[in-house]
């Protein structure tokens, strides 16, 4: 089978490190095979980078098949680029036609700041899960795993607000930076299962501080986060983190 | 937590937005409901008392205060927030992610409130303050009514002369379509910032948003137009 | 010598009796211990966070940029454990039976026992954490069948159960992150273990986003670093998967067991051409409802939906009509690779047969019809209900590959071929996890221990996992409380400074070769060797040629490789020459483990030793042990044999007929 290829250009930021001003370059692919990924369409650039003694293009990437949230491109205006529901990883070049001339650039948020290149740094998420995004429970402490049932529709909700994988689409896409969508499937994921519920108050004021410290906007509602979103993570994740404020704020008991 | 812990975080303030927004709302359909007394096609009669009892009544002019703060904080907390939300992204996409992921109203929230302003800002000019400050400070009397002896502000005829003037009217039909655009985000994200996120109720909210949000901007542009071409 | 220490005894009490017997650390001296952990998969993860919540002062380490993007994320079908919820004869010694001879007789009974014995305790911990497991209607907990066994044992959430424990994991391990008792490390890389007088006392780690080396102080260091599939280029590892710790490890004298162990998995998206970077996985739970075949005639070169059923050869369930389409990994593989070598492939390249799943969406339309009370359903009407029932089950498998290949899976059949995906062996460790090095310890894929020649599928996780939660926990007690004695050392120690130099120096070197080529068209070079000649299939000629070649690539490696830009910033050139000098002088190993190794087991097949009918013919008189290997300078190995004892099964050949 002889699969179409084409020939692009790549407007690609770059970036020495997170104290220089980056700016954008442009570069020539050819021959890239409609069958190829996006980032397997970046391996050539950058062979043909090292070939031209120059320095390839750092970007983040590591399971690519879509799951460990790793990659993280803007592509002509969106975050992992025009298809929905994916990742930059799993995004295919057949999206593209021959002659297209592609922009690609780092996530833009004050709270992931660019380390190089498209390498930006999301360690603010893992800080937010410090802040209460767990079940406190030491190995050892639990008990058997059927000793408590619980409703399928809440599980299957919960599970699916547990599929983010933290790649930080959603705060690319909002127009405040704001990290609500990641915040909110995590609070939704465990207040939606009976192991959250006893730290279901501290879980969310303490989360929704650490959001705002790390420098991430409020939520407006615009819904550009769950358009973005690899795993369709849903808005109405947010409104439950609402509830959930809201409530916990009202029956605080001091 | 502190009370005032808990109305400054995003969240916090946030809901501030959707409490005062929904007042705002709940006011729209009084507003709407009274001012609809112009069609009962009897020179303004039922509109003149109607708005003399809203005007003398103590309970509305109470919650007319409220009124006057609660939109005071929703202007000062919706630009605040503008201004900090803005402030989150120091170097900006050279492709904006534009109309992909949301519509253009969502994210103009507060473009389209300074218009909103601007406009209240002159409605109030011509109509709150000389209905209840005329005589005062020089300011300008309204023109009088008399229904079974009684005397009463006439704002039927006062409304009646600021719509001769077609860019008036104009202006006022802009700014009902910035209210219906503000409303159509506004009217369900302030339902999602209070909770509610089951799917039978987002869907009922969702729709009832768009609604009000065509319904009632409809009414009060319909107003200077009927005035305009003198169908009251 | 290699001493196991496994504990005397019954196998069913080995375990308790060493938890009973085992020495302990009292919780003031747990402050002062300080314990590093390399990698935050599910082993590393698990452990970092039970060894802060027991007390001990835990450094984490990871390459990527948050422990949670650790490759055991991407596991995709479920977790064993003998719960026996199914009602249907598990048991704690089924699972371990199953486990033995899923690995075709090469693993240690005691561990293996131990790992089945833990495997409750996971599944009891992770709901705790709030997994979200699937659940039945009821609000129990739901199992599935995986290949080589015949029972539903198999814990899931969808298609993302190692995403779902992982995060459960990682936010254990938050959560003792903002306890400040584990220091979290991310973008950084272990580059050497640092001993003194015979002991691991530290590691050097650089950081990846300045480049800088760092020396870290440690009474213990456990390995979590996950396998080394990434030795053959393209596999099912994520990119940056990489043998670097464990190698750095071996030499400086840990022991690598039964390197040649390699898990082919038999349903991946097949290979469509050179650009290819990695290869993507289709779980083996689709193996439960799809049915695997090719055309019967040579060279067919027909549709797929254009072969009649009769001209169609489920090769799988006419070979082994007891297991059918779920027959271990290395078993299908191989009958996959038969087919496609015999000229019956199918696909562009003919490396591929077919995943078939028209029968399942029948089968489970014919249910919701019958479920309506409806016999008179028209037949698109069936295939519609049972389309949609199968996109609930497998819905997200079916789009990524959908998003990879272009076609629709739920017209077409998927084509699938086998690709490297889980490697057995690993650094040789005794019963308490600990290498041949004191102090250094191997969890999870980075150890050798558990699943012998063959690893069943939803093991790895459980075996991740157990190591992690259940196992280090006591084991590594045992070490340090002899180590409370020892003070730690200062980071200016001459040992730290002598690692630091030689990481250093190797850094500097590989950077001013200033060659021509580029580190990926070595290890894409090194991969083609070790498919082509250490791969699904192996004979003494192809591995004696690829010994040679490897050296020789590694002559060419080390005089012509170009790395670009600069030693004291972020430079993934760097950190990918760093780890592909180390596969290539592991891939040396495997080869010349393939070769010793005269016998076919498990993943593990030498065309010479086979019986009539093509199936793995073990040599137990000579070949029941592991090989461990020890280092001794460049190209140089010796071979340390630990036997095997089977107390309590007997050794059989494995019959999935």
């Amino acid at each position: 089978m002889a699969h179409k290829s084409m020939n692009l250009t790549l407007k690609v930021w770059r970036q020495k490190n997170a104290k220089t001003t980056g700016q954008f370059e442009s570069y020539q692919v050819k021959n890239i095979s409609e069958e190829m990924s996006f980032l397997e369409m970046f391996d050539v650039l950058n062979e043909q980078l090292v070939q031209e003694n120059k320095e390839p293009i750092a970007f983040d990437h590591d399971c690519r098949e879509g799951i460990c949230g790793m990659c993280s491109m803007y592509i002509d205006g969106k975050p992992h680029g025009p298809w929905q529901a994916n990742t930059t990883c799993q995004l295919h070049m057949r999206a593209f036609k021959d002659g297209d001339t592609i922009t690609v650039e780092p996530w833009r948020a004050n709270a992931f700041p660019v380390l190089k290149d498209l390498v930006v740094d999301r360690t603010s998420f893992d800080r937010i899960i410090q802040a209460g995004g767990y079940v406190s429970v030491n190995t050892g402490n639990a008990v058997d795993g059927n000793s408590l049932p619980i409703n399928k529709n809440a599980a299957d909700d919960s599970f699916a607000a547990a599929m983010c994988i933290g790649c930080g689409a959603c705060v690319a896409a909002c127009k405040n930076s704001s990290a609500m969508l990641f915040l909110s499937a995590k609070v939704s994921h465990l207040a939606l299962l009976p192991q959250g519920d006893p730290e279901r108050s501290t879980r969310v004021m303490n989360m929704v501080a650490q959001m705002d410290k790390e420098g991430f906007g409020a939520c407006t509602n615009t819904g550009a986060c769950e358009a973005t979103c690899p795993k369709e993570i849903s808005l109405s994740n947010i409104a439950r983190l609402n509830q959930e404020y809201l409530l916990s704020s009202l029956t605080a008991s001091n | 937590m502190t009370w005032n812990q808990i109305f400054s975080t995003s969240v916090g303030k946030k809901i501030t937005m959707s409490l005062t927004g929904i007042f705002l709302i709940l006011f729209l359909v009084v507003h709407a409901g009274l001012n609809a007394c112009i069609w009962a096609f009897d020179e303004g009669e039922t509109f003149n008392k109607a708005a003399a009892f809203m005007g003398n009544n103590w309970v509305p002019r109470v919650l007319e205060i409220g009124l006057f703060g609660g939109l005071l904080l929703h202007i000062f907390q919706g630009y605040s927030l503008e201004l900090a939300n803005r402030s989150k992204r120091a170097v900006n996409y050279a492709i904006p992610y534009g109309n992909k992921g949301s519509k253009w109203y969502s994210r103009s929230m507060a473009i389209l409130g300074t218009l909103l302003l601007m406009f209240l800002i002159m409605h109030i000019y011509q109509f709150w303050t000389p209905s209840r400050l005329g005589g005062m400070m020089g300011i300008e009397k309204l023109p009088e009514a008399t229904y079974n002896g009684k005397e009463i502000h006439n704002l039927f005829y006062e409304m009646k002369e600021e719509f001769e003037n077609p860019i008036i009217v104009v202006f006022y039909v802009l700014a009902c379509a910035s209210l219906g655009y503000h409303l159509a985000h506004g009217f369900q994200s302030a339902f999602r910032t209070l909770g509610v996120h089951n799917k039978r109720y987002s869907i009922l909210l969702s729709s009832l948003g768009y609604g009000f949000s065509i319904f009632v901007p409809l009414i009060f542009a319909l107003m200077p137009i009927s005035f305009l071409f003198k169908l009251v | 010598m290699l001493d196991a220490k496994i504990p005397a005894g019954p196998l069913e009490s080995k375990w308790s009796d060493y938890k009973g017997h085992c020495k302990l650390v009292n919780p003031a001296n747990k402050r002062k211990l300080e314990v590093i952990v390399v990698g935050t998969g599910l082993a590393g993860a698990s452990a970092a966070a039970t060894l802060g919540e027991l007390g001990y002062k835990v450094k984490a380490f990871c390459f990527q940029d948050s422990p949670r993007r650790a490759h055991s994320i991407a596991a995709q079908g479920g977790i064993n454990a003998a719960k026996n919820y199914q009602n249907d004869g598990d048991s704690i010694f089924r699972l371990f039976y199953d486990t033995i001879k899923g690995g075709d007789y090469r693993a240690r009974e005691a561990n293996v026992h131990r790992l089945s014995e833990v495997s409750g305790s996971i599944i009891d911990q992770c709901v705790a954490q709030g997994v979200p497991f699937a659940r039945e209607y009821g609000g129990l907990l739901s199992n599935r069948s995986f290949g080589g066994t015949q029972v539903q044992r198999t814990f899931y959430a969808a298609g993302q159960t190692g995403q779902q424990l992982l995060i459960g994991a990682y936010q254990a391990l938050e959560r003792q992150v903002a306890l400040g008792n584990v220091k979290m490390y991310a973008r950084h890389e272990m580059l050497d273990i640092v001993m003194v007088e015979g002991k691991a006392r530290g590691i050097i780690a650089r950081n990846l986003v300045n480049g800088e080396l760092e020396r870290h102080f440690g009474s213990a260091v456990l390995l979590c670093t996950g396998g080394y599939g990434n030795v053959f280029y393209l596999s099912t590892n994520a990119m940056g998967s990489n043998v670097t710790a464990a190698w750095k490890a071996h030499r400086k004298g840990a022991a690598f067991a039964n390197p040649c162990f390699t898990q082919i998995h038999p349903t991946c998206i097949p290979v469509s051409g050179d650009h290819q970077s990695k290869l993507t996985l289709m779980s083996e739970s689709l193996r439960n409802d799809g049915r695997i075949w090719v055309p019967a005639k040579k060279d067919d070169s027909r549709k797929p939906n254009e072969i009649p059923e009769q001209e169609r050869d489920y090769y799988l369930e006419r070979r082994y009509p007891a297991f059918g389409n779920l027959v271990p990994r290395d078993v299908a593989s191989r009958a996959a690779k038969e087919r496609c070598d015999a000229g019956y492939g199918v696909g562009s390249s003919k490396q591929a047969v077919y995943l078939d799943y028209a029968a399942a969406i029948e089968r489970y339309g014919k249910i919701e019809a019958s479920k309506q009370g409806n016999d008179n359903v028209p037949k698109e009407e069936i295939i519609a209900m049972g389309k949609q029932v199968v996109k609930e089950k497998y819905g997200n498998l079916f789009d990524m590959y959908q998003k990879i290949t272009g076609e629709n899976p739920y017209e077409v059949p998927m084509r699938i071929y086998p690709a490297v995906h889980y490697t057995m062996g690993g650094l040789w460790v005794d019963y308490e996890l600990q290498t041949t090095l004191s102090g250094v310890y191997a969890l999870g894929e980075a150890n050798f221990s558990d699943h012998g020649a063959n690893r069943l599928g939803a093991s790895a996780l459980m075996q991740g996992l157990a190591d992690g939660y259940f196992v280090i926990p006591y084991t590594i007690g045992n070490y340090l409380a002899d180590e409370i004695y020892n003070k730690p050392i200062s980071t200016d120690h001459p040992a730290f400074v002598e690692a630091e130099k030689a990481v250093s120096d190797r850094i500097s070197q590989l950077k001013n070769i200033n060659g021509k080529q580029s580190v990926e068209s070595f290890h894409k070079r090194l991969g083609k060797i070790m498919w082509d000649k250490c791969g699904m299939a192996r004979n003494k000629e192809g591995l004696t040629e690829a010994i040679a070649e490897i050296q020789a690539l590694k002559k060419e490696f080390w005089s012509d490789v170009r790395i670009p830009g600069e030693i004291n910033e972020m430079n993934p050139e760097l950190d990918k020459a760093n780890r592909v000098a180390d596969f290539i002088e592991l891939g040396e190993l495997m080869c010349i483990d393939a070769l010793n190794r005269e016998e076919s087991c498990g993943g593990h097949f030498r065309e010479e030793f086979q019986t009539p009918e093509g199936e793995a013919l073990r040599d137990d008189a000579k070949f029941m042990y592991v090989a461990a290997w020890e280092f001794a300078g460049e190209s140089n190995w010796n071979l340390q044999k630990e036997p095997l004892v089977y107390d309590v099964i007997k050794p059989s050949q494995r019959n999935y007929k």
